[in-house]
């Protein structure tokens, strides 16, 4: 993994959202005194990352740890409170709007809800036409429609419903059609948020295909953000595990499944339903995940870890490359305790 | 030996201006006291309408047209609405997906814990709490006694659906329907409460339909299956025959779907096509379109349910027509 090849570098990313409120909401009475406070909620504390060309990157963990923060920060969709992002090694994440758009050309999304994410009232061909128009000006008219028809082969939607509006399509015709309009503007990067967690078994399979086979036709390199384990260990090539906020882990695939490192990601890969056993053999968390708005000194996941001592209450650990090759960021392991 | 649950010949459908439409087209299963099945299938197979028609819970426009639901011997599908109050949420207790959508949000845990307890039995309203309290410890959450005075909104998403198992256990049922109670949690948390169902299950000897489309959770709580598609059941037997050795091809579709761990990153198995729409149900075999093993015997007859119950289990596929009925 050297640098030379990196597409997409986040570095020290933090991502603070201000929930305070207005001027009224904001005031506190402490010893008598009015004052004034804010609430913030912490959702990316000093996230560091490098998304290699061609690779699938996935990013897992449990609701609210930040992973959608991350996917929509790093397109530019929410501006990084502190931290840099680069593609390509220029940096994107303080750019004008304008010096933006070649950017937005390379790098598309594609988001969870096929039945959100699509306008209502506009027909496929618009839906697929407007991205087309809006970043090729140069095409003309019969090159757009050319071009439509021809992705829309790729995804398997048939061109002759180009006409026809969202509703008229099933859910997994839909995530193709939205995979279609990521696809359109000849993007290098595709941030995919849950892609399939609105589908059925049977239809969740077609749409990993298809993103499988995209990649290898386009040469695409994929941010997969998932909480579905099982899914990650079919696609990924490197998988990066977050809790509340912070990058616990990053592993390739092989190693992390079959050696997870960091407390939280063997509690997170014990707990997947297996086919075929019976009962459980999870490892136990205590406690519940504290909110983001407070989050714990130290190590993040120091109030439900088994292995805590009193270092790791004060002192936030660094992600440090351990024996397998891998990253993990955990006092207990750079000590040797276990 | 008299069975917890029979249902038979279950036949449900939704009355719209257009004619009927069948949602349910005759299911049959059993269930001993303390078994624990798994109804399987995508969404529109009907497998929560076949959870909700045990206890005569769908409303207009759908309703029950035939067949009978036997619980504990007694024909519960014919009995009047108020004698059916007696069984719902008193010996059968549903479960459902959301928990934030079950319980009242203006409401404190131990008012809606008392009031459940109180709707059933002649107690006073000290003892129903005491009632509550047990039940919360049973399942295992902290402090039970502060968390009757708190709001659903004040707990934890795990917490919450907790709590709603602890309020079905309040008049000690003997039968569960859960309909996919973890679907809206974390895979941490979804352990959590699966394990703890598991366990309350074994422990007072409770019967447990779980509907889900997660087989793999199935597959670690359950001890039977029925896999259903388009309003029938195609595939029904014990779990570790089922998951270890499918026979309809559409079970066995849906199980090579699913990412192995270790099968590296081939392409997964696909199943053509999708889940039919229940206005247009394709005559003979409802998956015939999509199976790979289609004959011409499909296309125009409805396959019976072939095979040994016991062992191997039922399967409703020309394939193994002659394997005879048990």
């Amino acid at each position: 993994m050297t640098d030379s090849k990196s597409l997409v570098r986040i570095s020290n990313v933090v991502k603070h959202f201000d929930i305070s409120g207005g001027f009224l909401d904001r005031i506190s009475f402490s010893g008598g005194k009015p004052s004034l406070t804010t609430t913030t909620v912490k959702a990316l504390n000093d996230v560091s990352l490098n998304i290699v060309q061609g690779e699938i990157l996935s990013v897992v963990g449990e609701s609210g740890c930040g992973k959608s923060t991350l996917g929509r920060t790093v397109l530019g969709l929410y501006p990084p409170t502190s931290g840099q992002i680069a593609f390509r090694e220029q940096r994107i994440d303080n750019l004008s709007p304008k010096e933006m758009l070649p950017f937005r050309r390379k790098m598309q999304m594609v988001f969870q809800d096929p039945y959100a994410s699509l306008n209502p009232r506009m027909t496929v061909r618009q839906i697929l036409e407007e991205p087309t128009h809006f970043h090729f000006p140069e095409l003309s008219n019969s090159q757009v429609q050319d071009k439509v028809a021809e992705v829309m082969r790729q995804v398997g939607v048939d061109p002759a419903w180009a006409g026809r509006f969202p509703h008229e399509f099933s859910g997994g015709q839909r995530q193709r059609i939205s995979i279609a309009r990521a696809l359109m503007v000849d993007p290098e990067f595709i941030v995919a948020d849950e892609p399939i967690s609105a589908l059925d078994v049977s239809i969740q399979a077609q749409i990993l295909n298809l993103i499988m086979d995209c990649q290898e036709r386009f040469g695409l390199t994929y941010m997969f953000i998932t909480h579905d384990l099982s899914v990650v260990e079919h696609i990924s090539t490197r998988v990066a595990v977050m809790y509340l906020g912070t990058l616990c882990e990053l592993a390739d695939k092989k190693s992390l499944y079959g050696d997870p490192q960091h407390p939280y990601s063997r509690a997170l890969l014990s707990a997947i339903p297996k086919l075929g056993s019976k009962g459980f053999a999870h490892i136990r968390l205590k406690g519940e995940v504290p909110t983001p708005i407070h989050l714990p000194t130290g190590c993040v996941f120091h109030t439900r870890c088994p292995h805590v001592d009193e270092r790791c209450r004060r002192e936030i650990p660094k992600l440090l490359t351990r024996p397998n090759g891998c990253q993990a960021a955990c006092h207990a392991l750079e000590e040797g305790r276990i | 030996m008299t069975h917890l649950l029979e249902v038979q010949d279950l036949v449900v459908k939704f009355g719209l201006r257009s004619g009927d439409l069948t949602a349910l087209n005759g299911i049959n299963f059993t269930l001993n006291p303390g078994e624990r099945m798994g109804l399987v299938g995508e969404s529109g197979a009907g497998k929560s309408v076949a959870g909700f028609s045990i206890i005569n819970l769908i409303s207009k426009p759908g309703f029950i047209a035939s067949g009978r639901v036997l619980f504990e011997g007694e024909e519960i599908s014919a009995y009047p609405l108020e004698q059916m109050r007696g069984i719902r949420g008193n010996r059968i207790s549903m479960i459902f997906q959301d928990p934030m959508m079950t319980l009242n949000p203006v409401l404190t845990i131990g008012t809606q814990m008392v009031e459940t307890i109180q709707a059933h039995n002649q107690v006073s309203a000290a003892h129903a709490r005491e009632i509550a309290l047990e039940k919360l410890q049973k399942v295992y959450i902290s402090s039970p006694g502060k968390r009757l005075g708190q709001y659903p909104h004040e707990l934890s998403g795990g917490m919450r659906q907790r709590v709603v198992i602890a309020i079905s256990l309040l008049t000690n049922p003997s039968l569960i329907i859960a309909d996919e109670p973890t679907t809206a949690l974390d895979v941490t948390i979804q352990a959590e409460v699966m394990a703890l169902l598991l366990e309350l299950c074994k422990h007072e000897q409770m019967g447990l339909i779980l509907i889900t489309h997660d087989l793999g959770v199935v597959s670690q709580v359950t001890e039977k299956i029925a896999v259903m598609y388009a309003g029938r059941i195609v595939e029904q037997g014990p779990t570790a025959s089922i998951v270890g050795s499918p026979r309809h091809p559409y079970t066995k579709g849906l199980i090579q779907a699913l990412p192995q761990g270790g099968s590296g990153r081939g392409r997964l198995h696909q199943i053509p096509g999708m889940m039919p729409n229940l206005t247009s149900i394709p005559p003979g075999c409802a998956f015939h379109p999509r199976c790979e093993y289609a004959m011409d015997i499909c296309r125009h007859e409805t396959p019976r349910l072939f095979g040994d119950a016991d062992t191997s289990g039922l399967v409703a596929c020309h394939l193994f027509a002659n394997q005879g009925r048990s």
